[in-house]
């Protein structure tokens, strides 16, 4: 393949010549083109396909505000909680980087969580693109580790006791798991062994692994082409005169500057939550985390952050089973493990839920408000689930919100288990040869 | 140097030699991995620190209650008196698991006493509700403080949890279960091993 010589750069000016040595000895400009100039993406991209840059944006926030918190930060039990807080007080513009990568963790899961919306949504997980969507289930479990590590850090009472809590769900599997949460912990206890090897965790092993997951996800994209709110595969039109597709529009410039639109109405809402509401009500940043980390003195009310809800309502869930609270644990798990087999569950002959029949618009809403009210139940403590829908003659009588969380997490798991049935009968539109606005 | 000639390669030996040196290959990774993984249970430091402790009962007087500190957790040693074990039994319906039948104590842990030797009580210092520590309430009736009718026991200060003298809990408390009675055993007639069960048990 080196051997053939690729052919002068032209087209850049007076660069011409720096161009050409380069791409002799490396592919810059064919990467250039692959992937932005000359990466042909279907022209009818909507709102929702901003979610994937803003991530990404987020992703380069995060590691660099990240780099600038660890210059001053100590991950040790007996100096961290006062380090951040020296961070927030004495470091010269040190409030505004933590606010940025506390912010930054929510700002993350809202782009993440959008996008995969978007993904349900125009079945962008289908046929070809099942490993995209495997490589972006892949990076959003990643994400979970990755912010689930990171919040142990500032030592603060909810730092302190979710790590514990997450840390015993590992306990309570048969036979392994009182061993295994041990060698998680490092110790008997959350200690300093466990938030030391968390930070490093936290700031080198799985960002890495972010990383290369990224570039998995966009390479597998880019080698079977972006998917589009039709459904429809631009690559089944190609202009006969060019070879291109006739309904795809190269990358760079038309989609740099949407999304950089899109970065820019972005960052106005994100520096509006970091100056105004980097609290957010204490949903981005939880109350009980500013009293630092007593090992001794369990907090009132547990509660992970808000985009851990929806699991941790199911788990909640779940009655405990020959006095073990591992089936709820499992069910957890299986909840989000189910998102690898997907691309394999769903059978219907359209993609997107333009074209989709009854059923699926029926599942698919149930499963989005299933998703959201666990959220939310998620959120509350167990003394506030009595007072859920208290009043109404509702199935459950006081524990109207365990089983409500019981049922919901009933219909998310019907989502993917009956979709073989739903998709496969249902009454679908035909799908346009071309994709429309 | 002659080009390679595809019919002079031994394929067979070829594919032997390659599945050879990734098989051995894997296992070197493998017995790599192992001390990164090792490094991952607890230190020297964490286990000396979570080590069993053996406390000295033979000068504790009658009544009187020491607090050792064992894996960062508070264990009380409780020398019960012949009244207190006395007091044990009779309250049981106030009781909210007056035999113990969650598993918050070893096997060898039976009865009221929840104890090995009656009149010593060993328990972790640890409320069940939320994890704060109670306060031993030794008198007997209205000295306590407690109410005329209090038997003897612990009272969290937190969120007003009681519990008797064999830490079992009374109905109406925010706490869920009786308090832990961690793994211990005697070396000798008066050395207490806290952390470790019994031999044989």
């Amino acid at each position: 393949m080196a051997a053939i010589e690729r052919p002068p750069v032209t087209g850049a000016g007076p660069f011409n010549g720096l161009l050409t040595w380069v791409d002799r000895r490396f592919p810059m400009v064919p990467l250039w083109k692959e992937h932005l100039a000359e990466y042909y993406a279907p022209k009818n991209f909507n709102f929702w396909y901003y979610f994937g840059s803003l991530a990404m944006l987020v992703l380069v926030i995060q590691i660099v505000s990240g780099i600038f918190l660890t210059m001053n930060y100590k991950p040790s039990a007996a100096e961290a909680f006062a380090s951040v807080e020296y961070i927030m007080r004495d470091v010269p513009g040190g409030w505004l980087i933590r606010y940025i990568h506390s912010t930054g963790a929510s700002a993350f899961f809202i782009c993440v969580y959008l996008h995969m919306a978007r993904g349900l949504m125009y079945g962008s997980y289908r046929k070809p693109r099942e490993l995209i969507w495997i490589f972006g289930v892949m990076i959003y479990l990643a994400l979970m580790a990755e912010a689930f590590f990171g919040y142990l850090l500032p030592w603060g009472q909810m730092s302190y006791w979710g790590a514990q809590v997450i840390i015993n769900l590992f306990g309570t599997i048969p036979f392994i798991g009182e061993a295994l949460a041990i060698w998680i912990r490092g110790d008997y206890n959350v200690s300093d062994a466990t938030l030391n090897r968390f930070f490093a965790l936290h700031v080198v092993a799985l960002p890495l692994v972010l990383l290369g997951l990224v570039a998995a996800h966009i390479m597998a994209l880019h080698e079977v082409g972006s998917n589009n709110p039709d459904g429809v595969e631009i690559a089944k039109s190609i202009d006969p005169k060019d070879g291109k597709p006739m309904d795809g529009i190269p990358f760079h410039p038309y989609y740099t500057v949407k999304d950089t639109l899109g970065v820019a109405v972005f960052l106005i809402v994100f520096s509006a939550i970091v100056f105004f509401s980097p609290e957010m009500g204490g949903y981005f940043l939880e109350y009980n985390n500013f009293i630092p980390a007593d090992p001794l003195k369990t907090p009132e009310h547990i509660a992970p952050v808000w985009y851990f809800t929806p699991y941790y309502a199911m788990l909640r869930a779940v009655p405990p089973i020959f006095g073990s609270q591992f089936p709820g644990v499992a069910v957890m798990g299986a909840a989000t493990l189910i998102l690898f087999v997907l691309p394999w569950l769903d059978r219907g002959r359209v993609k997107s839920i333009r074209y989709r029949g009854p059923k699926y618009k029926g599942f698919f809403a149930a499963f989005i408000f299933a998703f959201l009210v666990l959220g939310y139940l998620g959120v509350e403590p167990t003394t506030v689930w009595g007072e859920f829908g208290k009043g109404l003659p509702l199935i459950g009588g006081d524990y109207v919100a365990l089983w409500a969380a019981r049922i919901l997490t009933v219909v998310y798991f019907a989502f993917f288990l009956l979709m073989p049935w739903y998709t496969a009968t249902d009454k679908e539109k035909p799908e346009p040869q071309r994709v429309t606005w | 140097m002659s080009a390679i000639v595809r019919t002079d390669v031994d394929e067979k030996k070829r594919r032997l030699l390659i599945v050879a040196t990734g098989v051995a290959g894997a296992a070197a990774a493998g017995g790599v991995a192992v001390p990164f993984l090792a490094s991952w249970f607890p230190s020297a430091r964490a286990l000396a620190a979570g080590a069993p402790v053996e406390v000295d009962i033979s000068k504790m007087e009658a009544g009187q209650q020491i607090t050792v500190e064992w894996r960062g957790k508070p264990v009380w040693v409780l020398k019960r008196t012949p009244e207190m074990i006395a007091k044990l039994k009779g309250h049981d319906e106030v009781l909210v698991d007056p035999d113990s039948k969650a598993a918050r104590q070893p096997d060898y842990v039976k009865g009221p006493e929840r104890s090995i030797k009656p009149e010593v009580f060993v328990a972790e210092g640890v409320c069940t509700h939320l994890g704060c520590s109670p306060t031993l309430k030794k008198e007997i009736g209205a000295a306590s403080d407690m109410g005329a009718d209090w038997p003897g026991g612990y009272y969290c200060p937190c969120h007003n949890s009681r519990f008797d003298l064999s830490a079992r809990v009374f109905k109406g408390s925010p706490a869920p279960s009786n308090l832990t009675v961690p793994p211990h055993r005697y070396a000798s007639d008066t050395a207490l091993v806290i952390g470790e069960d019994a031999k044989g048990a």
